[in-house]
């Protein structure tokens, strides 16, 4: 103790501030490593944490940055707290003004990765319908033909007077030049917008708020918030929910279906999670990113007996894949593989020693990984030609749709051949947990009824009587500035106590898995007795996993789907239901968020909202929004007040509803049966 | 523990698909591919897998698809831990093993075709106690009291009760609520239907409890009668799965109660149920499936005990029924309607050749009769022998100020079904020529003809309260009194049916709609004119105008006939502005004495239906209880197939037999002198009337020209006769114009 002191006395004004593992992480597997990292001497993002501070003003979001007379620094004070708030930047442009602008520029940050993710997968369908390419395929012909008339693509053709079943190939050709052309198409609006209830639709028409086409609203945020162009909060922000619209209804639903359509719609199975899921004596190859293009070839080229036997040529036993971020959560959802960790394990999955290749395309990579896998024999491959990094011993091996199974048998040699050039020790922590994953709108809806009588109202019903609360939808990121997982999991946690189901996406299902409460048992241990009650009867988790953070689309549609069920009003703003991201991060998750409230839900985030600075604004995004959209923003650090917010606002939509009280069983007489509607 | 469930369901739906394949391949080799599989009589094939695939099974090959498509529905086994989902898959593993029981069913039928009674009674000396399927004609006749209301469900019962006395217990119970029993299963070679019997219980369809048979599988009858009611009568087309179950979830209150132990087939079974929204109910320990979705309200209740078996599972249904609580010594209900009294069983009788029976009721003035009094002028049941037997007079006397001389027929006619309704009390004919049949068992609770009196009073009050105030019933046995009684009755008689006859659609402005069957079928109206009463035969005019001023809100509506759009085929202005809004725009009008031109619609209860024969220039008709095959190449199950459900279907039309010599049957195609084919028994039926209405037409052999299925069933086949007698047929403008 007294050598610590004394060391510590000595070395103190050097050495870099570490993270406390235990209040870096509630999860035992991460703490277990961070200590690992940090006995090695590898640096990982939650001992950055501890040595750079988050800049105050930036926080507030009142950091203008537009234009070379700046940064305009607008910091919330006390003095302007009391009195007349007369803050400007040289240009004058106001708080408001600023927050504004710079949280729609995170909007059209988020939605182009989401919307660009997706061209990339329709680009890829293109080539599918053409058949330019052999290694992908359409798998699903069923979603093809469910999504076709939403592009406005006929299913049946007339042929001699008779209506017959048309052409797959001709409906997935144009399907995926209708779908290609929401991109950026001169005129006209988002075609996937009349799947949501009509009146939202409408809602949305009034307003004047419907995407025109995807790349369009995004580059139109760009000019707005260009210095001295649009310096109205309240216009920012209408083009805001049109741009984040044409993510959630357009970019993402359209990446999902597609992928769907091409690596098939996912249906409910069994896998698990944590970084436990790497094996010593297995080569580990961890894919990291967001495109399933990616990884659908590496899974299926791993599986392959030529790359199962140069495995044991090398000595390994087998190949086991990992997943970070939503590829993992891509490739959980239609093959199993397993999840390896969150956005926040990154960096601790190539500090097991063990991990022979880290494979990654877009987002949410840190560049730390570059230097971290310096540290051990782990390859660094970058896949997609966007995504580069500057450090040398990173591999580029881009990839292409029309030599997909090439460049994946290539990667995933590289990874064999890696295996014997493991240094230090391995060191794998135990910790993994079951789960089941693979949610998606239709395979809800089966589960809610099977193949006669599947139906979302079968969940209706049991929010109508109240054994369910409510849905919360509750996804997104981690940060680093918050216990890694603890808000996801607590909020999650306090949702299901209050009967509250919850849907999950992205890295809040990987932590939620991690934690075990994707495992149907959960139901019975940490759920409300309504909610335990329905879990017990499909036989489902109280959390269900969705997908990645594309696959926010799939809540959109579920929610619609719950809406046209019947009985909870008439639009999405009806519903007993509410949003969720605990420990957000990313810009796509304002996105995320944004297209949330337009189309009418309550959505909380977690940390801090980059408008604080700005209160009238703020007033108008947690307030204001409510009466256009019927949704709005909040924010609320402290997880337990969090999921609380979430349910006042699920009581007060049960309330309007009127299933406040307890259903009275109502008993049919034959007038009772004359009074009902035909079918 | 629904993963028990899931289990055990799983499980048994792999264990009866397995069997049934088995089965199924044994027969391919036993018979011919191409050999012919059924149940009798039905146009529906096998009914649950036609409504709900839309696949018609005819022949042995046939059953391949739904065999295959049952395997193909079989979902993997539940895990111990980490299950996956399994609520979709139980139900899907339960419709696999239905799919599966009806196959087996069918098998039964060809391998052993006399293992079941086709009949609508059992015949226990034969030993003759399971009859299998309800073919179309016992469906329609009894699926028009589901239509109607006056079976409000039924329960299908599987397994057998502890005792006798239990069995008895419930079903009674069920009975007193006017419910179907359908019985299936048996418990250790034990049955509720051999229960019943040596509890000394009528079983059949005409006291409503049905033994389909002894094994799980021919529970799948219960299921297959409720799917045809959706396609007859709600128009739900074969195929269309989901809306033939919501169909039964929203409109057929059925449920199952499962006594005994529950094994894995049971629970297969059970959870196919499921998919009908039908639940299940128990005596014994089993897991409990309780949030709602699929079944309206509980899936699976467990130990239900058994005095509580039948309010419970109305409960767990739904469903509202009313125990008629009438101050008797036996029960009272619909469900003792059909009950017979045997010859060893009789006590007494009035009427019926023996002695004479007459009823009669009349409006009397308020301060005329005292109300409730009931009075029995001469000897009582008590003061005749056993076997004897003794002149009736019923005089019921009415008092109310809505009430009208026109409504005296109409309860009149009630009085046959309510003293029916009586346990052990069975009524035949009316009028003066009633007949009533006293049981045994009816007199030793303590019957006696002042209960005759308490019944009509109390239900007389209770089915027409709008309309009475006052109601007196006296009973005459003394030969005189009834002689006397039964003079100035047949005067009544008389003068009513005068009046009646004399009324035409000319004569009255308005007619009535009934929508009593839109429970059923939601897009069906029917109007009802004085010259054509209702197609199910049970509403004519003066019932629907009665039925208006008892229920102003009710299913029959006054329509202003308004402007006459059409004199010879019948349309009206204001009956197509009423019927498009009442069938919720699925109707547009309709005429009302024509099948050729835009006939009105069929809700599928009607009692007979009219279709055109080209060849003959003429039409022909054929009724409900005839099963044969008929010159326009269609049973009557299959005509009423093709036309149900609301649909207007232009060279078919549904009407009552009564219509038939009504003045306007059909004028606007020709009218009666059209008709050249008629079942036999149909003919016969309506003998009098066709004698009279030809002699008004000018062909007072009208009777002998019309052929039936002696002369032929095609109609090449009745051509030459038609031609010998000269059917003024032949000589009218061509039929199709």
């Amino acid at each position: 103790m007294a050598e610590e002191t004394k060391e510590k006395v000595v070395k103190a004004p050097k050495e870099k501030k570490v993270a406390d593992p235990v209040a870096a992480s509630m999860d035992l597997a991460t703490q277990i490593m961070i200590k690992r990292a940090q006995e090695l001497g590898v640096e990982t993002v939650f001992d950055r944490a501890e040595s750079m501070k988050p800049c105050n003003i930036g926080i507030q979001g009142t950091c203008c940055k537009n234009c070379a007379m700046g940064p305009c620094r607008l910091p919330l004070t006390k003095s302007v707290e009391d009195g007349p708030d007369e803050r400007k930047g040289l240009c004058g442009a106001t708080a408001n003004t600023i927050a504004a602008r710079n949280f729609a520029r995170m909007v059209a940050a988020g939605a182009s990765a989401h919307s660009d993710h997706g061209r990339g997968v329709a680009e890829v369908f293109m080539s599918v319908a053409k058949k330019e390419t052999n290694d992908y395929k359409i798998k699903d012909p069923q979603k093809l033909i469910a999504i076709a008339p939403y592009l406005d693509v006929a299913t049946t053709v007339e042929v001699d007077g008779k209506t017959v079943d048309r052409d797959l190939d001709e409906i997935a050709l144009e399907v995926a030049e209708n779908a290609l052309n929401e991109w950026g198409k001169p005129s006209g609006e988002l075609r996937y917008l009349k799947r949501a209830p009509q009146p939202l639709y409408e809602r949305w028409k009034k307003l004047g708020v419907l995407p025109r086409n995807i790349d369009r609203e995004t580059v139109e945020i760009m000019h707005r918030t260009h210095m001295g162009v649009d310096q109205d909060y309240k216009n920012l922000i209408k083009q805001c929910t049109r741009c984040a619209l044409g993510d959630g209804w357009g970019g993402s639903m359209l990446a999902t279906d597609l992928q769907d359509v091409m690596f098939g719609t996912p249906y409910p199975l069994q896998s698990e999670a944590n970084l436990g899921i790497m094996k010593q004596d297995h080569v580990n190859i961890i894919i990291h990113g967001h495109e399933p293009i990616l990884s659908e070839m590496i899974v299926a080229a791993a599986q392959s007996k030529e790359m199962i036997d140069h495995a044991k040529t090398v000595g390994a036993k087998g190949i086991q894949l990992g997943g970070i971020c939503c590829t993992g959560n891509e490739m959980l959802q239609r093959h199993g593989v397993p999840p390896a960790g969150t956005f926040l394990q990154q960096e601790l999955a190539i500090i097991t020693g063990a991990c022979e290749a880290m494979v990654v395309d877009v987002q949410c990579i840190f560049q730390n990984l570059a230097n971290v896998a310096k540290c051990f024999h782990t390859k660094l491959i970058t896949t997609h030609p966007i995504a580069k990094m500057e450090q040398e011993n990173v591999v580029h091996i881009e990839f292409d749709e029309h030599h997909a199974m090439e460049d994946a048998k290539r990667i995933v040699k590289m990874a064999i051949d890696n295996f014997k050039n493991r240094r230090a020790e391995v060191m794998i922590p135990r910790q993994k947990a079951t789960q089941i994953a693979g949610f998606g709108v239709e395979s809800i809806k089966y589960h809610l009824g099977g193949t006669f009588r599947g139906d979302y109202y079968t969940l209706n019903d049991n929010i109508i009587n109240g054994r369910i609360r409510g849905i919360a939808g509750v996804v997104g990121c981690n940060n680093a500035r918050t216990r890694h997982n603890e808000a996801h999991i607590a909020i999650v946690k306090e949702l299901i106590k209050n009967d509250v189901i919850v849907l999950t996406t992205g890295c809040n299902g990987i932590a939620c898995a991690m934690e075990g409460l994707l495992s149907p048992e959960t139901a019975a241990v940490f759920c409300g007795p309504g909610l335990a009650e329905v879990c017990e009867t499909v036989g489902i988790p109280p959390v269900l996993h969705l997908g990645s953070c594309v696959d926010n689309s799939r809540i959109l549609l579920a929610a619609t789907e719950v809406v046209k069920a019947g009985g909870l009003g008439k639009d999405i703003c009806d519903l007993p239901a509410a949003g969720s991201a605990p420990e957000w991060m990313s810009e796509k998750a304002i996105s995320i968020g944004h297209y949330f409230v337009t189309s009418g839900v309550y959505t909380v985030f977690g940390l801090h909202l980059p408008m604080s600075g700005a209160p009238v604004f703020q007033d108008y995004m947690y307030n204001e929004l409510e009466k256009i959209y019927g949704g709005m923003w909040d924010c609320e650090a402290d997880p337990i007040k969090h999921a609380h917010k979430m349910i006042a606002h699920i009581d007060k939509k049960r309330k309007a509803l009127g299933i406040d009280k307890a259903r009275d069983r109502v008993l049919m007489d034959m007038a009772d049966r004359q009074k009902l509607e035909a079918m | 523990m629904s993963r028990l469930v899931a289990f055990a369901a799983i499980q048994g739906g792999y264990n009866i698909v397995s069997k049934v394949e088995g089965q199924y391949k044994k027969a391919l080799e036993t018979y011919s591919a191409t050999t012919k599989v059924g149940f009798p009589n039905t146009a529906y094939y096998l009914p649950v897998i036609y409504s709900l695939l839309g696949l018609k099974v005819e022949t042995l090959e046939d059953m391949k698809k739904p065999l295959d498509f049952a395997r193909g529905l079989l979902p993997p086994h539940v895990k111990g831990s980490h299950h996956l989902p399994y609520l979709g898959p139980l139900l899907d593993a339960g419709m696999a093993a239905l799919f599966a029981f009806e196959i087996k069913e069918a098998l039964r039928y060809l391998n052993e075709p006399d293992f079941y009674l086709h009949s609508e009674d059992i015949d226990q000396e034969a030993g003759k106690i399971w009859l299998g399927a309800a073919d179309d004609t016992v469906f329609r006749k009894r699926g028009v009291e589901f239509v109607d209301g006056s079976a409000p469900g039924f329960a299908a019962i599987v397994g057998a009760a502890p005792n006798p006395e239990i069995a008895k217990l419930i079903v009674e119970e069920y009975q007193k609520r006017s419910l179907y029993i359908f019985l299936a299963a048996n418990q250790n070679g034990t049955t509720v239907a051999e229960q019943l019997l040596e509890a000394g219980v009528q079983i059949g369809w005409n006291t409503r409890i049905v033994p389909f048979g002894p094994d799980i599988s021919s529970a799948i009858f219960a299921l297959g009668f409720a799917n045809r009611a959706t396609m007859a009568f709600g128009g739900i087309k074969p195929g269309d799965y989901k809306k033939v179950l919501l169909y039964n979830k929203n409109r057929i209150f059925a449920f199952v109660n499962a006594l005994g132990d529950v094994n894995a087939e049971w629970a297969a079974a059970a959870a196919g149920c499921v998919n009908w929204g039908f639940p299940t109910l128990a005596d014994t320990d089993i897991p409990e499936i309780l949030p709602t979705g699929i079944c309206t309200y509980e899936h699976v209740v467990a130990n239900v005990k058994h005095e509580d078996m039948v309010q419970k599972s109305v409960e767990v249904r739904g469903l509202k029924v009313s125990v008629s609580k009438i101050d008797i010594p036996c029960a009272f209900g619909p469900a003792y309607e059909g009950e017979r009294v045997r010859g060893a069983d009789l006590f007494c009788q009035m009427g019926g050749g023996k002695t004479q029976a007459t009823e009669l009721v009349k409006l009397a003035q308020m301060n005329e009769i005292e109300d409730g009094k009931v009075e029995v002028i001469g000897p009582d049941i008590k003061d005749v022998k056993a076997g004897g037997s003794f002149p009736l007079g019923i005089y019921v006397q009415i008092a109310g100020r809505e009430f009208q001389a026109d409504f005296e027929p109409i309860l009149e006619r009630q009085i046959h079904h309510l003293i029916n309704y009586i346990q052990g009390v069975m009524h035949i004919g009316q009028r003066d020529i009633a007949w009533i049949r006293v049981g045994k068992a009816a007199v030793d609770k303590g019957f006696s003809l002042k209960d005759i009196g308490v019944v009509l009073h109390a239900k007389f009050h209770q089915d027409f309260q709008k309309i009475v105030d006052k109601v007196q019933v006296t009973l005459f046995t003394n030969k005189a009194d009834v002689d006397k009684l039964t003079k100035r009755a047949r005067d009544e008689y008389r003068t009513r049916d005068e009046r009646v006859e004399k009324m035409t659609d000319e004569s009255v402005e308005t007619y009535y709609s009934c929508t009593l069957c839109q429970s059923f079928a939601p897009n069906h109206v029917c109007t009802v004119s004085p010259e054509r009463t209702g197609l199910c035969g049970a509403y004519n005019w003066m019932d629907c105008k009665a039925s208006f001023e008892i229920n102003p809100t009710g299913p029959n509506q006054p329509i202003e006939k308004g402007e006459c759009l059409d004199t010879v085929l019948g349309q009206w202005k204001g009956v197509n502005d009423f019927i498009f809004k009442a069938s919720r725009g699925a109707v547009t009008h309709y005429n009302f004495y024509s099948m050729i031109k835009d006939p009105m619609t069929t809700c599928g209860c009607c009692e007979a239906i009219a279709a055109t024969l080209p060849t003959c220039n003429g039409i022909m008709t054929v009724h409900r209880d005839y099963t044969g095959e008929t010159p326009c190449g269609m049973k009557f199950t299959t005509l009423a197939g093709v036309m149900g459900g609301g649909a207007s279907s232009p060279g078919f039309v549904g009407h009552s037999k009564f219509n038939v010599t009504q003045g306007k049957f059909l004028v606007g195609d020709g009218g009666l002198l059209r008709m050249v084919w008629m079942p036999k028994s149909l003919k016969e039926e309506i003998k009098d009337r066709i004698n009279k209405r030809g002699e008004a037409l000018g062909y007072p052999n009208l009777y002998d020209m019309i052929a039936d299925e002696t002369v032929g069933i095609t109609e090449e086949e009745i051509m030459p006769f038609l031609q010998k007698v000269g059917h003024p047929a032949l000589s009218m403008p061509s039929l199709l114009g």
